[in-house]
């Protein structure tokens, strides 16, 4: 039998004997991030969509000048408050979100059929207030087109007279890409799981491995030390892809309790999804495994390596963060890039969109290579004496 | 058959072994002596190439283990200091993974395995964990593990630490066994009288040179003690005036 093999074969047992690391490879890890997630998804469903029915509560200055917008203006959801004594105040103190101000002379200039002026009284630096000031607007202009349009179909004119020009807003977003922006942390949650899936064979065959002085009688058999790291590496990429394949079936089963149906998508995790995913991750499952092989070759510990690979766990994150705030248009070679390539890719799956050929292997071939030279670098360290050497 | 020549190591500053020379051969069981730190389990490092000497030349039965270092360990069976088992496997599967890794057929794996484990007498811990396991089952395991691809030459370091007298002599029987079978024997340890029991030739070590190399009844008459505990200490103390 092949060296590599029996090595693969006797650390799969071994680790398949741990408790602690099953649970983390099969359980916690590919279970708890779909959980997780559907939890996530539903509450912020819930916040944006409920959002915009809801009564919007304005504390409102002089609202005996103008009975009639006020009137209106509660029929389109906005809740009349009593007015604080100094509005400015008010808004700079953040008491108020927003204050509706009619001044005095709002009745004269509505009786003459001059522009009536209302204050919207507000802090643009308060980026959390923005959306009640533009509902606000939204219905005070709403009013004023409908009184307009009014008042020219009593003086017999058209109201498209007074409408030269229409702004007609044709968003080109499918339901899918508008709903794709919450889910754009499900790629990381996908290299979470494979890291965590992996991150205890990497630590216990090793790190662990040296701790516990086997290292050496291991060495002393006629096995070159490459083909002893090939078995363990691949005993930890498998652990990685059983974790991943979980927690990919988990996520299919998980998207059934999202309600999709306020999200105005539809959302298909299933075996298409699922394919993709785990064909753009293979790579980095294996570049996960040899990074962590490698930092845990350099420890001195097991709970040395486990520092290390828990702050490694964040790396992952950045492409995810990183999209979401600079949303970049994507290149051809941003797929090569390991982590972002799988980003891209998987993000590109959840819209709903075809994967082309191309990027689908730059994506492949970029992360193989990377993996590749992981891999070669872990080979030099576990080349090195002083691996085997414990204390 | 074992053989050492001009083995150099040093770690930094220190010169853990100097010039080192001696040969084992085949058939005898050659004890290397010396004090804590005297360099023994570094030369036994280099001699199953897990380091590499800075100068010097390993040959074991005429492979030279800087050209050969795989054909090497194939004709060696090696204990090393740290005993080193997989605690989450049975005895029997640790023995058969390094049985695997040199690359025995499943037939003579299981022979192989039954045969030593029956010779060391741990038939009642064979199918248990090694997870708990004393002093005296983990350096049987661990023998039974280095001699499973039947070699004809057996590194030992310091085999009999931890054991009480009962497992001691047992073990002393059976390395006495290895020898009638042929086999070369090479193991270190700091107990004079073990060396003695057990030695057809003795190489007493210190700060990292051979002191002496000889049998043990020669060492004796050499050094004119009366006892050879007397004689090695006499050696140890000779080399450190010299070295001084
Ligand atoms: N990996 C290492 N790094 C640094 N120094 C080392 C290393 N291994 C051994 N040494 C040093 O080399 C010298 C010889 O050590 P070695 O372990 O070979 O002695 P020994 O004869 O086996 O001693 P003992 O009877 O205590 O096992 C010591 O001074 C030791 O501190
Ligand atoms: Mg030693």
């Amino acid at each position: 039998m092949h060296a590599a093999l029996t090595v693969f074969l006797k650390e799969v047992r071994e680790n398949l004997r741990d408790r602690r690391t099953l649970i983390n490879a099969l359980l916690t890890g590919p279970l708890l991030a779909p959980a997780l997630f559907v939890v996530l998804i539903n509450v912020q469903l819930h916040i944006e969509l409920d959002k915009a029915g809801k009564p919007l509560p304005v504390p409102v200055v002089g609202a005996a000048n103008a009975p009639n917008l006020i009137a209106a203006l509660v029929q389109m959801g906005m809740v009349v408050k009593p007015a604080p004594r100094d509005p400015e105040a008010a808004v700079r103190e953040q008491k108020a979100d927003v204050v509706l101000r009619i001044p005095a002379a709002y009745a004269a200039h509505w009786r003459k059929g001059e522009p009536a002026e209302v204050e919207l009284i507000y802090d643009s630096s308060r980026r959390d207030t923005h959306e009640d000031v533009s509902r606000l607007r939204d219905m005070v202009k709403r009013y004023a087109r409908i009184v307009g349009a009014q008042r020219l179909l009593v003086r017999g004119l058209s109201p498209a007279l007074a409408r030269p020009l229409v702004a007609a807003d044709r968003d080109q977003a499918t339901p899918q890409a508008r709903g794709a922006l919450i889910f754009s942390m499900l790629p990381y949650f996908f290299v979470l799981t494979a890291f965590l899936g992996g991150m205890y064979l990497a630590i216990d065959t090793t790190a662990g491995e040296r701790e516990r002085q086997s290292l050496e009688p291991l060495f002393a058999n006629p096995v070159p030390r490459r083909r002893i790291l090939l078995g363990k590496l691949a005993a930890t990429t498998a652990f990685a892809l059983v974790s991943l394949a979980l927690s990919v079936v988990a996520f299919a089963i998980a998207g059934r309790f999202i309600d999709t149906s306020r999200l105005d998508m539809v959302l298909d995790l299933g075996a298409h999804f699922a394919t993709f995913v785990l064909l753009l991750m293979l790579p980095l499952v294996l570049l996960l495994a040899a990074l962590q092989t490698l930092v845990a070759a350099f420890a001195k510990s097991y709970r040395e390596a486990q520092t290390y690979l828990s702050l490694l766990m964040f790396v992952p994150v950045l492409p995810s963060v990183l999209l979401i705030v600079v949303p970049v248009k994507a290149q051809l070679w941003m797929y090569a890039v390991p982590l972002l390539g799988q980003q891209l890719g998987i993000m590109q799956l959840v819209r709903g969109e075809a994967l082309g050929a191309a990027p689908v292997a730059a994506c492949l071939a970029g992360t193989a290579l990377a993996a590749l030279l992981a891999i070669l670098a872990t080979m030099r360290v576990y080349a090195s004496e002083r691996l085997a050497i414990s204390g | 058959m074992i053989e050492v020549q001009n083995l150099h190591k040093s770690f930094g500053a220190v010169k853990a072994v100097e010039d080192v020379s001696f040969s084992a051969r085949d058939g005898e069981i050659t004890g290397l002596l010396g004090p804590n730190g005297a360099g023994k389990t570094t030369t036994l490092r280099m001699l199953y190439t897990l380091m590499r000497p800075e100068r010097g030349r390993v040959l074991v039965d005429g492979r030279d283990a800087a050209l050969d270092p795989l054909g090497v360990r194939r004709a060696l069976g090696v204990l090393p200091d740290a005993r080193g088992l997989y605690k989450r496997l049975t005895a029997r599967e640790n023995i058969e993974y390094f049985g695997r890794l040199h690359g025995l057929d499943e037939t003579t794996l299981r022979r192989r395995c039954d045969a030593l484990i029956a010779a060391l007498d741990m038939a009642a811990i064979a199918d248990r964990r090694t997870e708990g396991f004393s002093q005296g089952e983990r350096v049987k395991t661990a023998i039974a593990r280095a001699l499973v691809h039947d070699p004809g030459n057996l590194i030992l370091d310091e085999p009999t630490n931890g054991l009480d007298v009962m497992a001691t002599r047992a073990m002393r029987e059976f390395l006495f066994g290895l020898r009638a079978e042929g086999r070369c024997v090479l193991f270190s340890s700091h107990i004079m009288q073990e060396v003695v029991a057990l030695c057809d030739r003795v190489v007493v070590i210190a700060h990292g040179r051979v002191v002496a190399d000889a049998a043990p009844q020669t060492l004796r008459e050499q050094t004119g003690a009366a006892s050879l505990e007397d004689a090695f200490v006499q050696i140890i103390r000779r080399s450190e005036t010299r070295a001084a």
